[in-house]
């Protein structure tokens, strides 16, 4: 079956071009069904090829066709089935299929082309995600980099008639640029070290270089350069707030559950190049957990459902750095995996609330909502204690076992980890009380149009809420249970070669206990706060003081647009008034205008005396003459 | 007699006709010079042939070095009489139009 591994990502593609090319012809329906239809198929392929890498662990190399070979460098275009990429398969098609059958209803009130349209660019972006979890090479990686960025930028602009949404959708084109260059620069330095691009040929020479290596640091930062862009860390992640101007689902699947852990994807993938350059491990390591602590901050200000789900995306992926960063390697894709499925749940959630709310996404107006829309209401509720970490919701043991590995790196990284949890608590009930909890507070209206989703909403949201519920069983720390990390013995073979290198520090399971206890302890004393204050007495003025400067993001955005923008538009504006309008401008009408002169001038010699030109004839011949005689 | 004096009353016939072309406003005239700048030149051929032609036959009587410039020229001279029926036909039609064989009449080349 794992031969067959390119039906995976053939099925969207299809699915791509019958909806952009007939989208004008398919009624609603129908291109909804076609494109969920072909996720579902590739998710059944997926499964088939995830149960077989269970018993088998080897790597199985799929060679589709000669790609580029030139000048002794040899890209072939090469699938990789191996325990990683499958896991991701069945992340990326499962909750990608979830979401598009959600869509189908959220979606409905579009025209049927603009219907078509969105999934189409849904299908394009699953088909470019796929390649850029199965390619055997860092370029197929990177045409998959780009084309999940492409769809990122064609889905926040969906609607592209709001000039606000098309604004949010070039700034994240241009924030995943910036981070794109750093990868790409990543790549030519591969090839320059390695003379290679695929995966075990790059790996197996990496592995015999020393540790610390400076050109290893490099390439490993610039590649992290890239991974903040699509991930969303500092200083890159002011993108991925304004990306919530897409479609809800768009939200969920590409700006919550797959495309912005394509670099913690991609970090994985080169662990063994992490784990031999120390020093962009710590760099990982501190980015991550500064990002996780700066984004939940700014969340518990957010008054925008979206918004808050958003920076708490950015805090999450924070965190899955900070995994990736102490040498956490499976932490790190236990937690890529369980809030892939709790924060698309929490996206799918609000978007059934601004469903019935009719487009309202401001919590101050929203409240009570749980008799109104009881299934959203328990998944939601579901989804916030995953995301919290409680016990035995998944999000605690993917949590746990990154927050175990930084205490193992360093018990500083730990504590500063364990209060972003907190905060992490903190805004999700806020949130969640809000805009479930107290008593409704938006209009007559709203409260009479107050209705639960249709079966197609409902739907994946059960299905998400029982993964979220459950996913963490996968791995149970050695704590509870000796042998019960399945996970980790499934991804061994994948960072095996790291963690034979790796020192490991093993925390002691008194201290464990410890911690876990304390940290329990802590995050449902946030939690019962953050419940009865906000149930009791919710927010309804804007913020004042220092939650006026969380609220505005502690204005990132501002500063950005004065250190950068600013400057940068002022040089352009020099450019465009002296380099291009006197400069350039003035160099092709110059041209212009003189051959129009000295064409005007030669005119005159057109006099229609045949006597002229037979003088000029001979004055030319003897020119001729002269220079024949003299030269 | 020496080469140079051939090549000198080519040139001169040449010129003559060149400056006849040049300053002239008679059609007849211009076409006269034109004549005389053919002839000029087939004088500086049959001239160049006849040199060659001496200085190969002191050696072999029956060499036929140099006389394709002859050939040349009794050509040019039938291409010549053909341009002449041809000119003065133009001629007589300019005439018959305008009344008059002066070219500065003929100024209509630019329109």
């Amino acid at each position: 079956m794992s031969k067959m591994v390119y039906l995976v990502p053939l099925f969207p593609l299809i699915g791509f071009l019958i909806n952009g090319l007939g989208r004008k012809q398919l009624s609603k329906s129908l291109s909804g069904m076609i494109g969920s239809g072909m996720v579902l198929a590739s998710f059944i392929v997926s499964a088939l090829i995830f149960k077989e890498t269970v018993p088998e662990s080897g790597p199985v190399t799929v060679r589709l066709f000669e790609f580029i070979n030139v000048a002794g460098l040899n890209i072939p275009f090469e699938f990789l089935v191996d325990r990683l990429s499958a896991l991701f398969l069945m992340i990326i098609t499962g909750v990608g299929f979830l979401i598009h059958l959600y869509s189908t209803s959220y979606m409905h009130e579009e025209e049927p082309q603009h219907f078509a349209r969105y999934f189409s660019y849904l299908n394009l972006f699953v088909f470019s995600m796929l390649l850029l979890v199965l390619g055997a090479n860092y370029l197929i990686m990177f045409i998959g980099w780009e084309g999940v960025g492409l769809c990122s930028y064609l889905l926040i602009g969906y609607w592209f008639k709001n000039k606000e949404y098309g604004n949010a959708a070039r700034k994240a084109f241009v924030m995943n640029r910036i981070g794109d260059l750093g990868f790409l620069l990543g790549l030519f330095f591969i090839i320059q070290q390695f003379g290679s691009l695929t995966y075990s040929e790059v790996f197996g020479r990496a592995a015999i270089m020393n540790s610390g290596a400076t050109i290893l640091t490099i390439i490993t930062l610039l590649l992290f350069v890239g991974a903040t862009g699509k991930s969303a860390q500092i200083p890159l992640y002011t993108w991925l707030p304004d990306a919530m101007a897409g479609p809800t689902p768009v939200s969920a699947l590409i700006h919550a559950a797959t495309m912005v852990t394509a670099g913690i994807y991609m970090i994985a993938r080169s662990n063994i190049l992490y784990t031999l350059a120390p020093i962009s491990q710590t760099v990982v390591a501190v980015i991550g957990l500064a990002t996780a602590i700066l984004a939940a901050t700014i969340a518990i200000k957010q008054n925008d459902i979206k918004k808050v789900l958003a920076y708490s995306t950015v805090s999450q992926l924070g965190y899955m750095f900070l995994g990736l960063g102490v040498g956490a390697y499976t932490g790190a894709v236990f937690h890529v995996m369980t809030h892939a499925f709790f924060k698309a749940l929490l996206f799918l959630g609000a978007g059934s609330v601004i469903h019935a709310m009719h487009h309202e996404q401001d919590i101050r107006k929203m409240g009570g909502l749980a008799k109104k829309l009881p299934i959203t209401h328990i998944t939601f509720l579901i989804g916030c204690i995953a995301i919290a970490g409680i016990p035995p919701f998944s999000g605690f043991f993917s949590k746990d076992e990154i927050l175990i590995g930084a205490y193992a790196h360093n018990p500083v990284l730990y504590w500063i980890g364990l209060g972003g949890a907190l905060m992490t608590a903190f805004y999700m009930f806020r949130l969640y009380a809000m805009t479930f909890r107290g008593s409704f507070r938006g209009t007559h209206e709203q409260e009479h149009h107050l209705h639960e989703s249709p079966w197609q909403m409902t739907l994946p949201l059960i299905v998400l809420a029982f993964l979220a519920a459950v996913a963490g069983f996968m791995g149970i720390p050695e704590l509870f249970a000796p042998d019960a990390h399945k996970l980790e013995h499934y991804l061994e073979p994948v960072f095996a070669a790291s963690y034979k290198i790796q020192e490991t520090h093993h925390v002691e399971h008194s201290t464990e206990w410890i911690l876990l206890a304390v940290s329990i302890t802590l995050i449902l004393i946030a939690i019962i706060y953050a419940w009865n204050r906000y149930s009791k007495k919710p927010e309804t003025g804007d913020a004042t003081g220092f939650g006026k400067i969380l609220a505005n993001k502690w204005y990132v955005d501002e500063f950005y647009e004065a250190i950068i923008s600013k400057p940068l538009n002022a040089i352009a504006a020099f450019g465009n008034k002296f380099i291009e309008k006197s400069g350039i401008d003035g160099i092709v009408n110059g041209t212009g205008k003189s051959i129009q002169w000295g064409s005007r001038q030669l005119r005159l010699l057109q006099s229609g005396q045949v006597g002229a030109y037979v003088l000029w004839m001979v004055l030319g011949i003897l020119l001729f003459f002269v220079l024949i005689i003299f030269i | 007699m020496p080469i140079n004096y051939y090549i000198i009353l080519a040139i001169a016939l040449f010129s003559i006709g060149v400056m006849g072309v040049l300053t002239r406003r008679n059609a007849i005239i211009i076409f006269m010079c034109v004549e005389l700048m053919l002839n000029a030149v087939n004088l500086l051929m049959v001239a160049f042939s006849k040199l060659h032609y001496g200085a190969v036959a002191t050696f072999n009587p029956y060499a036929s070095t140099g006389t394709d410039a002859q050939v040349f020229v009794f050509f040019i001279m039938v291409v010549a009489a053909a341009e002449v029926s041809v000119g003065l036909a133009i001629i007589v039609m300019m005439y018959r139009n305008i009344h008059s064989v002066d070219v500065n009449f003929l100024n209509r080349l630019k329109h």
